[in-house]
């Protein structure tokens, strides 16, 4: 019965002491932070991917908590969460959230298995960065995939997988966050975060290859050769061809496809179109919309196709309202 | 990996020779199911496509697990050694190459502190069956009793240094034979498959402090006995030199090799257990890590401040 | 026998064609020239399509900063100027020209006759180095940096030792070994032009004792014209990869070691050049030749005659590959430069260079890398690392991207001489991993340093 009782002293009165440290450590040392980091921090989607360029979502938290003392959200995205989650974060901090278009990451080579002949084999270090340092890879093409899976690597939402009968990765476009960690891993810039584009709709040069044309149709037969042709059917002034490659503007492109038609690669790929019905039916058919879709044209201005991929959110507005009314025509 | 299993090789016939079939049947159960294990884990629980049974670490432990054991434990111990060995010791932390510590010596130690009766009843050398065989005192035993008792002319009981380098002595399998130990010891060394800090510091340390024991009060048994009884050459040549789990610089290879001569010492003529060598290895696993990451090697063209 | 000091592996040596002579090489019919010959800025193409050139014609200057000019090998008409692929694997700037005779520029003096120091009267140091830079001479051991820039110490340092690299440590490479046999006191006098040139009295030869051949026929001339070559040593070297490394070198010569980087070999008194940069200057100096052929071996273990050839630079690989017996149908991949630190090559069109030293063809069997398996932490590559690093260490860090970790850990001091791997008894590809993490590295100190400039 005693050896009962000391213990239970014993340890009751250590378990005191113990409580009164913690608590008085736990004034002293108290971090002062201001609240409404936690409770941004509570609905961001917590994946702490970086998409941002913070790090973390408290980083971001804590960045958002800081720009709205100044005044403005703008420019910070949370890119997995998009439009929800910022205007989440915008009633909290009590501003109005900017408008943001949603996006993807578009892998920009079509260079396949059959399209791309291998020319070497590599044999180091599975992995992207190595491969880039040693050459232009297993294929004669220095701008195209690599196809080590860095980029797989990378996301942190089992997004992105290499396809075996290609040897190019696939974006799984529902799940794809957009948060931008493929494309900042891979050592050749061929992943783009793109906007996702009216129901889904995308036009896009699936091509990265800078070289000169007879170079690019050497290594590759799916390679955009820089022949101007979708440029001078390009009606909206949307695609611009600089070193060596035509580049789409996902703002300007009012999807009517006829570069796709035009290109004599098949380097500009549609996505997520219905099937086509024959040819001239679908000209005529999409001919009322464009005009309906057209903007007050903006200035053009080149940009180098290279850097569009890091290219920062624009104003997207005209491309969610012709949404609208695209819908109600 | 199949460099230390050839290694062994003499230490393995002369366990032959002197405790015949009981030690066919102990490394045979030992090494089978340690690879069994291997397998199964991989296979079955990490479910990896992958087998690394053929790397030869399996079979190594396998090998070093029954050179610690006593030549008439009973096979069901024998799997439960070689369980703890390959599943707790090795496969629960990822496999070969990120076990802290040393998976023989981890199933070695778990059958010490669980069986100690069996694992502690060694069978006389130069008997060639299985069970029933006649047991006796280690010479370890002997050195522990003169030094609880004081009693200096126990040690004369000790068997020649020669019987005990060539093996004629009671012990587990593997460490009886100093000499066969030695040779593959030289054999490793020849290959380069380790280098000469880990075993030198080892019985160097174990040497100069056992001495010095010795000197002050003689019923310490003297130092060159030491050496060659027990676990100690086997410990030295095979178990600490364990590439996973020693340091990585020579510098830390000789700190590590030091503390466990010490440790080793300190638990003979202290501890309760008449051999040291296991624990003293398996703490010093512990340590590897830390000496890593503070023993870094000398860099090129690095100025002494 | 003296060595360095930290390190190092002994790989197979392997010196198949190390008795067969320098064979001259024939002239190609069309010669590539890169302007990315040498490290640092790429030269600047001066002639353009259509263009009529001869041995010896500029056809490159020097660009901005660290570079070099490049010289036409041939004579010929310029067929284009663009990005052809070369031996880095990638399409880069040159100058084609389709080859019609063999006419040289005038001013090249074409004898074979020895020119001495006495012959040169007295030319200034100045003009030594002038000559060295207008010739467009790079370190030819395969690190090709621009020769005359190393010949000028910056202020605050002073050069007490030339050092030669005859080190020749890569295997199979015996370019260097032939040049000595055979050129021995053209190399004697580009040495004095070298301790000329930077005013200064000592040299070394460091030759490994793999060559005794060459070792004994330098120290033997030095003896016989003791007075005519003062102040030169022939060191016989231990065999040990990387000993042609620079800092391993000096530390195997004159027993000092180069602090890390930023620190140069000038900072502890020491210039180091190529025993083939030796007899180019030799040739710049004294003929006025610009660096327009190098010796090259062409070996591997199925090739009929493992040769060395003094080949035209610009030459496309598959003519010397047909000149040494063809190619073995077992090829399985063809390394420019030797087995330790040579890059396999994409195609035979790529030409020889000023940085090519050699030619390996790997039998299919030798040219797979063993399935990596997982490390167990045997430290030989920290034993093997003639710098000090932890390689293991290092590509751990790189697979979990800690930049910070591999900064700590010095890897910007990594001579990616490939001894890690090399020793590696889990066929781990550490180099890989360590060359990423260097460059990451190397990039995020450079982004460090613009930052700290724009600051102030």
């Amino acid at each position: 019965m005693n050896v009962i009782l000391i213990a239970v002293i014993v340890l009751g009165s250590i378990g005191l002491v113990a409580a009164l440290i913690l608590f008085l450590a736990g004034k002293k040392f108290a971090v002062h932070e201001d609240e409404r980091i936690g409770q941004v921090q509570g609905v961001l989607p917590g994946a702490n991917c970086g998409g941002c360029g913070f790090p973390g979502c408290g980083g971001f938290a804590g960045a958002c908590v800081k720009a709205a003392d100044k005044g403005s959200l703008e420019g910070l995205l949370c890119p997995v969460g998009g439009q929800p989650v910022m205007e989440q974060v915008a009633d909290i901090l009590g501003m109005k959230a900017e408008a943001s278009a949603p996006k993807v990451a578009v892998v920009r080579c079509n260079g396949t298995c059959e399209s791309r002949p291998r020319i070497a084999e590599f044999d180091g270090a599975q992995s992207c960065r190595v491969q880039q340092m040693l050459g232009s890879g297993e294929t004669a093409c220095a701008f195209g995939c690599l196809g080590c899976g860095d980029c797989v690597a990378a996301c942190q939402f089992d997004v992105i997988h290499m396809n075996p009968e290609t040897g190019l990765p696939e974006v799984d476009e529902e799940k794809c966050t957009a948060c931008g960690a493929c494309s900042k891993a891979c050592p050749r810039g061929i992943i783009e975060i793109r906007l996702k584009g009216l129901k889904n709709r995308r036009v896009v040069v699936l091509c990265n290859s800078k070289d000169k044309g007879a170079q690019t149709r050497k290594a590759c037969s799916v390679g955009c050769i820089a022949c101007q042709k979708c440029v001078k059917v390009c009606k909206f002034e949307a695609i611009t061809v600089d070193a060596n490659l035509a580049y789409i503007d996902a703002e300007k492109c009012k999807l009517c496809r006829k570069c796709e038609d035009e290109c004599p690669q098949n380097a500009i790929h549609a996505f997520n179109f219905p099937p086509r019905k024959p040819k001239v039916e679908a000209l005529a058919a999409e001919k009322p919309a464009a005009p309906a879709t057209e903007k007050p044209a903006a200035p053009a201005v080149e940009k180098p196709a290279a850097k569009e991929a890091t290219v920062p959110v624009g104003s997207p507005t005209g491309n969610v309202e012709p949404a609208k009314e695209q819908e109600k025509a | 990996m199949y460099g230390v299993c050839i290694a062994l090789v003499p230490a393995l016939i002369a366990s032959l020779y002197f405790f015949g079939l009981g030690s066919a049947i102990v490394l045979a159960t030992s090494v089978a199911a340690c690879v069994f294990f291997e397998w199964a884990i991989t296979r079955f629980i990490l479910g990896r496509k992958q087998l690394t049974i053929c790397d030869g670490s399996a079979i190594l432990t396998g090998l070093l697990l029954g050179f610690n054991l006593p030549s008439n434990l009973p096979i069901w111990i024998i799997i439960i050694g070689a369980l703890v060995a390959i599943g707790i010791g090795k496969m629960t932390f990822g496999g070969l190459g990120t076990n802290p510590f040393n998976p023989a010596l981890v199933g070695r130690v778990f059958l010490l502190i669980s069986f100690p009766v069996q694992m502690t009843t060694w069978p006389v050398s130069g008997q060639m069956g299985y069970v029933d065989v006649e047991t006796a005192a280690t010479p370890l035993a002997l050195m522990k009793e003169a030094i609880k008792t004081g009693d200096a002319s126990l040690l004369s009981n000790l068997p020649s240094s020669i019987d005990m380098l060539i093996g004629q002595t009671g012990g587990s399998l593997g460490e009886v034979s100093a000499l066969c130990l030695l040779i593959g010891c030289c054999f490793m060394l020849w290959r380069k498959i380790i280098t000469w800090h880990i075993p030198v510091s080892i019985l160097g340390t174990v040497f100069v402090l056992a001495g010095l024991f010795h000197l002050i009060d003689p019923s310490y048994a003297n130092p060159l006995q030491v050496i060659l009884s027990g676990g100690l050459m086997l410990g030295a040549c095979f178990m600490a030199t364990d590439y996973v789990t020693s340091p990585m610089t020579g510098k830390g290879q000789i700190i590590y090799g030091v503390a466990i001569g010490v440790l080793t010492v300190l638990i003979r003529d202290f501890g309760s257990y008449p051999e040291g060598m296991s624990f003293a290895i398996l703490i010093m696993n512990g340590f590897t890590p830390l000496i890593n990451t503070y023993v870094k090697p000398k860099r090129f063209g690095e100025v002494k401040k | 026998m003296k060595t360095f000091n930290i390190g190092g592996v002994h790989p197979a040596e392997n010196k198949l064609s190390a008795a067969s002579p320098i064979k001259v090489a024939a002239i190609p019919k069309q010669a590539v020239f890169s302007m990315f010959q040498h490290i640092g800025a790429p030269a600047v193409p001066v002639v353009k399509k259509g263009d009529e050139v001869k041995v010896g014609t500029l056809l490159g200057e020097a660009g901005k900063g660290l570079s070099v000019p490049v010289f036409s090998s041939v004579s010929g008409k310029v067929s284009k100027v663009d990005a052809v692929l070369d031996s880095s694997g990638t399409r880069r700037m040159a100058v084609v020209v389709d080859v019609e005779g063999d006419e040289w520029e005038e001013n090249i003096d074409r004898s074979d006759k020895l020119v001495t120091m006495k012959d040169l009267g007295n030319i200034t140091a100045e003009e030594v180095v002038n000559r060295i830079k207008a010739a467009g001479i790079v370190g030819m051991g395969g690190a090709t940096f621009p020769t005359g820039v190393k010949l000028m110490p910056p202020p605050g340092t002073k050069a007490e030792a030339i050092i030669v690299n005859a080190v020749e440590c890569e295997p199979y490479l015996t370019a260097d070994h032939r040049l000595m046999l055979e050129k021995p006191e053209q190399i004697l006098v580009g040495v004095q032009l070298i301790k000329h040139a930077v005013n200064c009295a000592k040299a070394y030869i460091g030759i490994e004792m793999n060559k005794p051949d060459a070792i004994k026929l330098l120290t033997d001339l030095l003896k016989e014209k003791a007075a005519q070559y003062p102040g030169i040593e022939v060191v016989p070297l231990k065999v040990k990869y990387p000993q042609g490394g620079e800092k391993q070198l000096i530390d195997a010569v004159i027993g000092r070691q180069v602090p890390a980087p930023p620190a140069l070999p000038i900072n502890v008194g020491a210039i180091v050049q190529n025993v083939g940069t030796v007899y180019a200057i030799y040739e710049a100096v004294t003929k006025r030749k610009p660096l327009i052929e190098r010796i090259i071996t062409v070996t591997g273990k199925s090739v009929a005659q493992p040769s060395n050839f003094l080949a035209r630079i610009g030459t496309p690989m598959q003519q010397l590959i047909d000149e040494a017996g063809g190619m073995p149908a077992d090829t399985g991949k063809i390394i420019g430069g030797g087995p330790m630190m040579g890059r396999a090559l994409m195609s035979l069109e790529v030409p020889v260079t000023k940085g090519s030293s050699g030619l390996l063809l790997m039998t299919e069997k030798e040219s797979r890398r063993g399935e990596a398996s997982p490390c167990i932490r045997c430290g030989k590559c920290v034993s093997a690392c003639p710098m000090g690093l932890e390689p293991y260490l290092l590509a751990a860090y790189t697979r979990l991207k800690d930049w910070d970790g591999c900064e700590k850990n010095d890897v910007t001091s990594c001579i990616e001489c490939g001894s890690c791997a090399f020793t590696c008894p889990s066929n781990r590809p550490l180099l890989d991993n360590i060359r990423v993490a260097k460059q990451t590295v190397m990039g995020i100190i450079k982004a460090r340093h613009m930052e700290s400039i724009t600051k102030k």
